[in-house]
């Protein structure tokens, strides 16, 4: 499978040639080439999953675990060294398809989203950067290149976040979240030399003599691992950034959440699985505890945001943490017996990747049809725009888990396995997932029902976005119908065996049930053009609505405590000393030097005889110094 | 023997060219000394690997000498290159040959006080590398300068040589040999002999420039012919140091607390006053003098070792030194050849006149400086970890601290050509083919050399046997 290098390199090369040679090119030339070499990543991709899964299993029932290229980059000792390769396997793999299929979506979709704009082929340059920096962290064969591409999915989702550089909010936003991640990969980092240390290797397959005798500092480094992917899957309460990076253009949010970067996080748990279940339960389960708490605290501010990429935003931290809490759930490497959210977090990911992608393009095309973010400017909808009408209505059943769409199975999935790991987790996650269907309904209504801003629509008539953005929502939710009855757990499972998906049926219709409910609940409030009973609501509970809209102060605890505590009482002081101590300690090194530099000049007479004495006293001197001393 | 002989018959052969050309044929007489020098280079290029030892013991071979040979003569080659420009003047056309003669002659005596078995043997070596290199420093001899620096240097080296020559037979009087075999094993460290080690010591610590036998260095270096000045600082200076290697550690060997000893003071001294002198000059030549005396001092942290990583440092810092150096003296050759000027202050604006000189003269300072990636940054680390790595701790802190003065002047020279304002800066003109060929290679070194890791390794295949 030597072929699969073109994955990584195509999206390089054509980064290489968009950032080089870009500004010499019409836009559509760079699009097109962004475009094309994607489509052949994507194809290269699809291709790797049927060649993969249809070489069939090994021995022992599973897929192995390939590695087609593994190359030795920087050796440290013997057994410690970290390489540069490639590794297949069922996550890796699927997760190539999942990727290359939402940026190749998301390149077609910018043809007209971006159309006019400046920067046109920096864009696609970037966008090829950020898909290959996620691809490398993929297909990594150890933690320390997965590390590298970590960082690199990092910095190009910091230059595409910033993609509009002369807008105040975008560079604070891109700003934003480099800090927040790059400040939690630190925990990553330490994690990853921990590991490195004891476990006495980089790669997955640590000997297992070596993980025995290193007892604590095991979950210690998975520990500070999962602080990396919490950074990158924005769990609270390092999720402040995910939100503020709307300020990209709305493809790129799409990618970032639907594919991409938020998913590392999740990605990271899943790789290092048979660690945690192995070595480290009781991490693992805290990883189910924070995304739990995520899920709701990021559900409960959905629910009254009234910019619509914020409700997205909000959603993705509220899925992402339904995936951690999937994986997190998780008690034995049996997917029989209490192994099933690794499956069912997995799935989730495939599924969530599809709709939301479907719901962030959508938005674009909302965005791009009413020029505002705000749902003011919006509702009524409907007739304007009829694909995206529908196709969005496809991704809210999907996510609110209403059969036969996607998100239905993968979510009943996770919640079955809360349910087996512990009653109240259960309840909770259904809870939440009665939460989700309420906000995405809210959401839906106010865009395409509900109060009409006729005078904004009467001025500028909104229209049906153009074909090159509409065929990706179509494509979306084709897959989004579909994707629910992919027999998942024939690819992927926790032990890796084959496991045949069965509904819980009781799990099944409570969840059912729920989200009809909360779906009729928001529909009874939002629908009609006056929403007394939403407005009535609000009024009563002022100070909590007002509380969930400024998202529970946790910015402003932030900002509280980096620039009142931190930049205040440390920062300054520290500023002063430099300036005053250090430098003028530098400064006084530098009089010296100069004042005995001017001192000694007159040794430097020019005349001879003195020449010689020096000389002659200089040997003089060594000899004494060697016969006294 | 090889190094000799081909040198040899190169001199005799450009002596009976100066002897008989005559007219038009004489024009021909800077192509075939570089064409001849570049075969000497050539046919050395690849040491033999055999260690052996010719006129009983007088003479020794040991591979790295060749190495060291062939470097000095690399570096011979290109300061003929750059003194093209300034043989075809008037004023010394005539005596091309003499320049040729005399240049290659301290060479052969340098090559032969390399691979000295005898101290007799070793001092007349020292001798024809001495003597010929006063008839150069005073080549220019109606210039007053030039013949005052002769004169200088001369008396200067006088005096060195009768100290070391004094210390030389305090140790046959108290060992009853020369024999640098012989010797090793009848010293034991007697007062006497500490007194007559650090007098042999004098005489090459004058060659090196190491304070505070470095007095003579700043007038001869300014006063001399600009190329030659680049020989004295490179070739000269490298020679000594390695031959002061190979004496310590074969020789005073028994003695090896008594010299690591001085040599600590020495680089201590001669690193900081060299910096601090360095700070202040406003000539360039004067300038590059004092940096060469500091420069001289971290040479010598690949000597204090002892160890055979120390060999090979020290050998790779003179090849990047030769590069960055020579191509710095060439520079400024060039540039006095063209407009006459030599002060830092003239050098003002140069980026704008000249553009390619002042960018090559930045790398080649920053190689010099050990800005990384150029060579320089490769040397100055091998040396520092030789000399670490042997213990000497503090002395190698002290070099660090001072390279951040070097960096200081050096920069300086940046900031005149690239910052200062000037209202009169030097014309623009086109330097010759010589020139350019030489500062072609010295890039090629400063860019490569510390990039290229086969060359130390390389240089570290043949650092035994001695």
């Amino acid at each position: 499978m030597e072929y699969t290098i073109l994955i990584l390199l195509l999206p390089f090369l054509s980064f290489l040639v968009l950032g080089l040679a870009g500004m010499k090119m019409s836009n559509r030339l760079a699009g097109t080439i962004g475009t094309v070499v994607l489509g052949i990543v994507a194809v290269a991709s699809y291709y790797t999953a049927f060649d993969y899964f249809a070489a069939g299993r090994g021995a022992d029932g599973t897929f192995p675990t390939l590695m087609p290229y593994n190359a030795v980059w920087l050796p440290i000792s013997e057994s410690l060294h970290i390489d540069m390769g490639i590794l297949l396997d069922p996550i890796s793999v699927m997760m190539l398809v999942v990727i290359s299929t939402v940026s190749l979506m998301v390149h077609i979709y910018s043809f007209g989203y971006m159309k006019g704009e400046r920067g046109f082929q920096r864009y696609y340059a970037f966008l090829s950067l950020f898909t290959m920096s996620m691809l490398g962290l993929v297909v990594a064969t150890n933690i320390f290149q997965m590390y590298l591409f970590w960082e690199l999915v990092g910095v190009s989702s910091y230059l595409l976040i910033g993609f509009y550089y002369t807008k105040k909010e975008a560079i604070a936003a891109s700003k934003k979240a480099f800090i927040v991640t790059r400040f939690a990969d630190l925990g990553f980092l330490v994690g990853i030399l921990f590991y490195g240390y004891y476990a006495g290797t980089f790669t997955f397959t640590p000997q297992l003599q070596m993980l025995a005798s290193a007892g604590a500092m095991i979950p210690l480094a998975l520990g500070l691992m999962f602080i990396g992917g919490a950074g990158k899957s924005a769990m609270f309460p390092l999720h402040i950034w995910l939100p503020d990076a709307m300020e990209g253009p709305t493809p790129v949010s799409a990618l970032i959440h639907a594919a991409t970067m938020v998913v590392a996080g999740v990605y990271l748990v899943a790789r290092m699985f048979p660690l945690f279940i192995g070595y480290a339960p009781e991490v693992l389960h805290w990883v189910a505890y924070v995304g739990a708490f995520t899920a709701f605290y990021a559900a409960s501010v959905a629910c009254v945001q009234s910019d619509i990429k914020r409700v997205l935003a909000f959603s993705t931290i509220s899925q992402i943490g339904f995936m951690m809490v999937g994986l997190g759930v998780c008690t034995s490497a049996d997917p029989h017996d209490g192994g099933l959210g690794y499956m069912a977090g997995m799935f989730h990911l495939f599924t969530h990747a599809m709709f939301k992608a479907l719901l962030f393009l959508g938005a674009g095309c909302i965005i791009h049809a009413v020029h505002s973010n705000e749902m003011s400017a919006m509702g009524g909808l409907r007739k304007y725009m009829p694909v995206t009408h529908i196709t969005f209505l496809i991704a809210c059943l999907a996510i609110s888990g209403i059969p036969p769409f996607s998100g239905f199975f993968s979510k009943d999935e996770i919640l079955t396995a809360c349910f087996a790991f512990s009653p109240v987790m259960g309840w909770v996650m259904s809870f939440i997932a009665a939460m989700t269907a309420f906000y995405m309904f809210r959401l839906y209504y106010g865009i395409f029902w509900g109060r009409e801003n006729k005078e904004l629509h009467a001025r500028h008539v909104p229209h049906e976005a153009p074909l090159s953005m509409t065929v990706p929502l179509i494509f979306l939710a084709l897959v989004t119908c579909g994707a629910g009855f992919i027999p998942f757990g024939e690819f992927i499972s926790s032990n890796g065996q084959s496991y045949t998906i069965h509904l819980d049926s009781q799990v099944a219709i409570t969840s059912v049930c729920i989200a009809v409910v909360a779906i009729a609940v928001a529909t009874w409030m939002y629908l009609r053009e006056r929403q007394p009973v939403a407005d009535q609501l609000a009024k009563t509970f002022k100070g909590l609505h007002r509380a969930a809209y400024h998202r529970f102060y946790i910015d402003d605890i932030y900002q509280f405590v980096t620039h009142k505590v931190i930049f205040a009482c440390v920062s300054t002081p520290i500023a002063w000393f430099d300036r005053h101590v250090v430098d003028q300690f530098m400064n006084f090194l530098a009089w010296c030097t100069n004042a005995s530099s001017e001192e000694i000049r007159s040794w430097q007479s020019g005349n001879v005889q003195q020449y010689t004495r020096v000389f002659l006293g200089g040997v003089l001197v060594l000899v004494l110094v060697l016969l006294l001393i | 023997m090889r190094p000799e002989l081909s040198l040899i018959a190169v001199i005799l052969l450009l002596f009976f060219f100066d002897l008989f050309a005559k007219g038009k044929a004489r024009d021909y007489f800077q192509p075939l000394a570089c064409v001849l020098m570049a075969v000497h280079v050539l046919v050395n290029v690849v040491p033999s690997r055999e260690a052996f030892s010719l006129f009983g013991s007088m003479y020794q071979y040991v591979p790295m000498m060749s190495i060291v040979k062939t470097v000095m003569a690399i570096g011979t080659l290109v300061v003929i290159l750059q003194a093209s420009n300034w043989l075809v003047g008037d004023d010394t056309r005539h005596k091309q040959g003499e320049f040729y003669v005399l240049l290659l002659s301290t060479l052969l005596g340098m090559n032969f006080m390399i691979s000295a078995g005898n101290f007799l043997m070793f001092f007349i070596a020292l001798e024809l590398a001495s003597v010929p290199m006063a008839c150069l420093v005073a080549f220019d001899k109606y210039k007053h300068h030039s013949a005052e620096a002769g004169a200088k240097y001369i008396l200067s080296a006088l005096f060195s040589s009768g100290l070391m020559l004094y210390g030389i037979s305090m140790l046959y009087g108290t060992t009853g040999t020369l024999y640098f075999d012989d010797m090793a094993a009848r010293l034991s460290g007697t007062p006497l002999q500490v007194m007559a080690l650090v007098f042999f010591f004098s005489g090459l610590g004058f060659k090196i420039s190491l304070v505070p036998f470095h007095l003579w260095t700043a007038d001869a270096y300014q006063g001399a012919p600009t190329t030659v000045t680049g020989y004295l600082s490179v070739v000269s200076k490298g020679a000594a140091a390695f031959t002061l290697m190979v004496i310590l550690m074969k020789v005073f060997a028994p003695m090896v607390a008594e010299w690591q000893t001085v040599l600590f003071w020495l680089i201590i001294a001669s690193i900081t006053i060299g910096n601090l002198f360095a700070i202040r000059q406003q000539n360039m030549k004067r300038f590059l003098a004092f940096s060469s005396i500091s420069q001289a001092g971290y040479v010598m942290l690949g000597v204090i070792g002892g160890n055979a990583m120390g060999m090979t440092s020290l050998v790779f810092y003179l090849l990047v030194y030769l590069a960055a150096n020579l191509a710095a003296f060439g520079i400024v050759n060039v540039i006095e050849r063209n407009s006459g000027k030599l002060d830092m202050d003239d050098y003002n604006g140069l980026y704008r006149t000249n553009p390619k000189l002042a960018f090559l003269m930045t790398l080649a300072l920053f190689s010099l400086a050990g800005i990384p990636p150029f060579a320089g940054f490769f040397s100055k680390f091998f040396i520092f970890m030789a000399a670490f790595s042997e213990g000497f701790h503090l002395l190698v802190v002290i070099a660090l601290l001072n390279t951040i003065i070097s960096l200081y002047y050096y920069l300086r020279v940046v900031k005149a050509m690239y910052i200062n304002p000037s209202d009169a800066p030097i014309a623009t003109f086109r330097s010759d083919g010589y020139t350019r060929l030489s500062l072609v290679l010295c890039m090629a070194g400063v860019l490569l050399l510390g990039i290229a890791s086969s060359v130390y390794d390389g240089i570290h295949l043949f650092s035994f046997g001695l």
